[in-house]
């Protein structure tokens, strides 16, 4: 059974799924989707397990060795993105049939959460697969679900938010397609194992640098990464609440891995960095996009919004990580990857919590909510502490890492700028805790109640983890060290 | 129970404490009886540390590591040990003072009040004794953050406006320099461990740590050097209690004590001493306490007086760090002591006048002597000890202090002590002198005597005392701070 466990991460929500749609009642089928969520869970803390210490896995679907048949490989890295998507992805789950109350008739609850594992199973195959083309598949199939799930929004805008994201979306998957097609076409293997190994002898060849252009710009448009992250903002808005959690902590997350796997692996090092000069670009776009981002985010007034500007400065940090190349910033974006998607799920799950209450998102709305709600506005600000990088909570850790990575390259001014996005985001979580606690309850919603608990527990989940990988990082940031230094190609 | 034990009671004992608090019910005897308890617990557990300081050994605790290479860790040491019994110390007769303040006040939230108030305690033994930087920089982060709420207490527009300012300027100054400064010191040295001698020899030039000394100085806001002093005042709407153990002991102390842990144990003096890095912060600092001097004379509301006053005592700790001598850092050692029991006195003294009379304006204050004999005789003793004249502990700091700018030949520094001194009689000792001069209509009808509770007066007179005791007993201090080891000890 457990050398079975690669197929059933993966099969647990993708047969799940259309079980789901089957269902008319959204209680039970709610159950079967968090179960098999749950179930999926555990499958990934196993293989997290079984490769913990630098270990790797390779399974081969349906008996076909590879290069003939799709083959599943896991290392530390993919089980660690498999933990997040999978933990974090249920526990915004469990919260979800209390907040689909309001916005939908119970009978369509069910194909709501069909759409929701076909998503997470999606994105787990873009974790676990050692395929390029399957990469694709799946991202395809998480695209899909996603514009689906946007939609759902109460707001008519989400239709617009979800469309404009579908003709983004698509440009970046297409793009990612022909480049795996070109990649193909030099090579004639679509298994990332050995496109590593014969992509080297090609770096000279025109249609691979070529490949490389297409998948570079199509991931950034995926990760969001600046000046291509005009979809995400409203996107996140507009979504309904508790999915943007689940975008938020998972979707950009997975792109983000999707172009550490390729860069690093398949690509390899020395072509990305050293031939293309990927840093040269990396750099500069997500150093303006961390400022811009942050900046944005500090005028915002309304919360939602104001967090996803967040989350575009945020997935800058990673993809400044990235491009600094080095041990403490590979660490840096990998650790911020788990930590961000951690912080970001409970923040929006919380202020999904407020929502439901206050049924605004708008920052005068949510005056005083420190009064009314006070143990979903407790959790926010732990978690909004966390963005910050305040010390003890897990956003600390990364931040760490990230300014380590500058002052090692000795670029002071890049810490100084690090610190001064850091400052902005004091700004912009303070408006929020400002508005919580020290503006007077508007009357109108002077009446409102605490959340029940099934919304508020994952809430405060989301919360005491953050302060828990503050203080223990063995599994974000001690892997995330071993991982940088295998990517790098560092002996430890 | 081995001194490792001891340092982890110390951080938990006011966190247990302050548990407890939150979760009994609304009954205040009991809250009080808790609140008694643990202070003198943690005393306890501090001065349980003693035997081994004195025998020269270090106990050294880690709690984590979040970060590899850089563990948050406890260790005891000559210097935080200081700090350490000061507050804990202060802290008893601070809670016997806030049980009359607040009854005597009718202040609501005092359940809220004396949790936050606990939890501060907390991370003040922490910063004292934090292992490494990093572990100071997280307690230092701590007391912001929990002392915020005692700040904003009477929750009123102004207490909210303070408040704002007390969390602008902390939060911006230690994200924005200390953390900066902190990091830029690992990525140097490659550690942030207290050693003795310091850690960046050998890894800075001259200009990058005149940058490093100065990031650090403005970076640990609660030593106030100007501009940065402002949240002091501000952070004057707290209730009386507060201010005084905390924005005249606790904060402001952990404040200038994170610098002279920087000078000490991160630069190391001689470091200092040959690149000239103090030169802007020392320059800064002797700025500030002679400016500081002349605002608090243009005070009119005492708290304000007082908190101008700290401003400028705060500096003196700073001015002693950055001569970066032993008699400096001696002198600089004193006075977070001889300070700390004198400002707590004037505080607990202004405290007691606002419950008794309800008077905040040293204007109005004429004639109150003869009304509160006690509070205003505690008053002239703190004054005497701040201004640094005998028989007051307060003499041998400033008296090391001028040792100290002696030896490094800095006239300008030691007229500018000179000087303060002059200011610091002239804004504190007519506040105490007028209230013993009647204006005739109160000589027509000289009232009975009125003080304020008991529990307020006692602990003032307590800390009155003691500001003479520790300048008789200025020997054993003194001892406890030359084992500061200022120098890494050569193999």
């Amino acid at each position: 059974m457990s050398n079975q466990l690669p197929a059933i991460v993966l099969l647990l929500t993708l047969l799940a799924a259309p079980l789901c749609s089957m269902m008319r009642n959204g209680d039970h089928a709610w159950k079967l989707a968090v179960s098999s969520a749950w179930l999926s869970v555990v499958a990934a803390f196993a293989l997290l397990q079984q490769v913990w210490g630098g270990y790797e896995i390779s399974y081969h679907m349906g008996g076909w060795p590879p290069p003939w048949g799709i083959e599943v490989r896991i290392d530390e890295l993919s089980a660690l993105v498999l933990v997040l998507v999978t933990l974090f992805g249920s526990i915004v789950l469990s919260a979800l049939r209390e907040s689909l109350r309001p916005i939908m008739r119970s009978h369509r609850h069910s194909l709501y959460y069909t759409t929701f594992l076909l998503c997470m199973a999606s994105l787990i195959g873009i974790t676990i697969t050692g395929d390029a083309f399957n990469v694709f598949v799946f991202l395809e199939i998480s695209s899909l679900s996603t514009y689906a799930l946007i939609a759902r929004g109460r707001d008519r805008r989400a239709l617009t938010a979800s469309f404009r994201y579908l003709i983004m979306g698509t440009i970046g998957a297409t793009f990612i397609l022909i480049a795996i097609g070109f990649i193909y076409m030099v090579t004639g293997t679509l298994n990332m194992a050995d496109l590593a190994e014969r992509l080297p002898a090609h770096a000279d060849n025109r249609v691979v640098q070529a490949s490389f252009a297409f998948f570079t710009i199509g991931i950034a448009l995926k990760v969001a990464v600046f000046p291509l992250h005009y979809w995400l903002p409203n996107s996140y808005t507009y979504a309904p609440k508790a999915t943007t959690a689940f975008l938020a902590a998972t979707a950009t997350k997975v792109s983000l891995y999707v172009m550490i796997r390729f860069v690093f692996d398949v690509y390899g090092i020395e072509f990305s960095f050293q031939q293309m000069q990927l840093g040269l670009l990396l750099v500069p776009l997500s150093i303006a996009g961390f400022l811009i981002a942050s900046l944005t985010a500090v005028f915002q007034n309304d919360v939602k919004r104001l967090l996803a500007w967040s989350s575009v400065a945020q997935l800058s940090y990673m993809v400044l990580g990235l491009g600094l190349l080095n041990i403490d910033g590979l660490t840096a974006s990998i650790t911020h990857m788990f930590n961000h998607a951690m912080i970001k799920a409970g923040l929006f799950l919380a202020l999904a919590a407020m929502i439901y209450r206050v049924e605004s998102s708008k920052l005068s709305d949510l005056a005083g909510i420190g009064r009314t709600m006070p143990y979903t506005t407790a959790a926010f600000v732990i978690l909004g502490l966390g963005l910050i990088g305040v010390p003890l909570t897990a956003g600390f850790v990364s931040k760490w890492y990230l300014i380590s990575a500058a002052l090692e390259k000795d670029w002071l001014w890049l810490a100084v700028l690090l610190i001064a996005s850091s400052l902005m985001a004091v700004v912009y979580i303070g408006k929020i805790i400002d508005a919580a606690y020290f503006k007077p309850v508007s009357a109108s919603h002077a009446q409102v109640k605490e959340v029940p608990p099934i919304i508020l527990i994952p809430c405060w989940t989301f919360a005491l983890l953050t302060i828990y990988f503050g203080i223990d990082t063995r599994l974000s940031a001690g892997l995330a060290g071993r991982v940088a230094q295998t990517l790098l190609g560092v002996g430890s | 129970m081995t001194a490792p034990t001891l340092l982890l009671l110390c951080v938990l004992i006011p966190l247990l404490g302050g548990v407890f608090l939150a979760l009994q019910g609304k009954s205040p005897n009991t809250r009080d009886t808790i609140s008694l308890v643990t202070g003198v617990a943690l005393f306890a557990a501090v001065l349980g540390l003693y035997p081994a300081v004195l025998a020269g050994e270090s106990p050294l605790l880690i709690l984590a590591e979040p970060i590899k290479g850089l563990p948050i860790s406890l260790q005891v040491e000559p210097l935080g040990l200081l700090f350490a019994t000061v507050a804990s110390g202060l802290w008893i007769l601070t809670t016997i003072y806030g049980m009359g303040y607040m009854r005597g006040n009718k202040e609501t939230h005092q359940t809220r009040f004396f949790l936050c108030f606990a939890i501060s305690i907390a991370a003040a033994m922490g910063i004292a004794f934090a292992g490494n930087l990093f572990t100071l920089f997280l307690f230092y982060e701590m007391l912001t953050i929990c002392t915020y709420p005692l700040v904003t207490h009477k929750g009123n527009e102004d207490a909210r406006r303070g408040g704002r300012i007390y969390l602008g300027i902390l939060m911006f100054t230690s994200i924005g320099f200390l953390l900066f400064a902190t990091l830029w010191t690992y990525n140097l040295a490659g550690t942030l461990d207290f050693r003795a001698g310091g850690i960046l020899q050998d890894h800075v030039t001259p200009t990058t740590a005149l940058i490093l000394l100065t990031l650090f100085a403005f970076g640990t806001g609660k030593a106030a050097l100007m501009p940065f002093h402002r949240w002091l005042p501000a952070a004057m709407v707290a209730p009386t209690p507060v201010s005084a153990l905390l924005h005249a002991v606790a904060v402001v102390k952990a404040g200038v004590f994170t610098i002279l842990k920087v000078t000490i144990y991160i630069f190391g003096i001689d470091l200092i001493a040959e690149t000239g890095a103090g030169e802007i912060a020392l320059w800064v600092a002797t700025f500030t306490l002679t400016v500081a001097s002349l605002v608090a004379l243009t005070k009119n509301n005492l708290k304000a007086r007082l908190a101008y006053s700290t401003i400028g005592q705060l500096s003196y700790v700073v001015v002693g760090a950055m001569l970066a001598n032993a008699a400096g850092i001696i002198g600089a050692t004193m006075q977070i002591a001889m300070h700390a029991m004198g400002k707590i006195t004037l505080f607990f003294c202004a405290g007691a006048i606002y419950v008794a009379t309800h008077k905040t304006d040293i204007s109005d204050m004429r004639g109150l002597g003869y009304k509160m004999p006690f509070t205003f005789a505690a008053f002239f003793i703190g004054s005497i000890s701040i201004i640094g004249l005998p028989p007051m502990g307060g003499s041998w700091a400033k008296w090391h202090l001028l040792l100290g700018s002696i030896e490094a030949t800095q006239w300008i520094i030691v007229g500018a002590l000179l000087l303060s001194s002059l200011l610091n009689i002239a804004y504190l000792i007519p506040v105490a002198a007028r209230a013993f001069y009647m204006t005739p209509e109160q000589k027509a009808a000289p009232g009975p005597i009125a003080e304020a509770p008991m529990l307020c007066v006692v602990p003032l007179c307590i800390t009155a005392s003691g500001t003479l005791l520790l300048f008789i007993f200025g020997d054993a201090l003194n001892h406890l701070v030359t084992l500061i080891p200022l120098r890494a000890e050569l193999p």
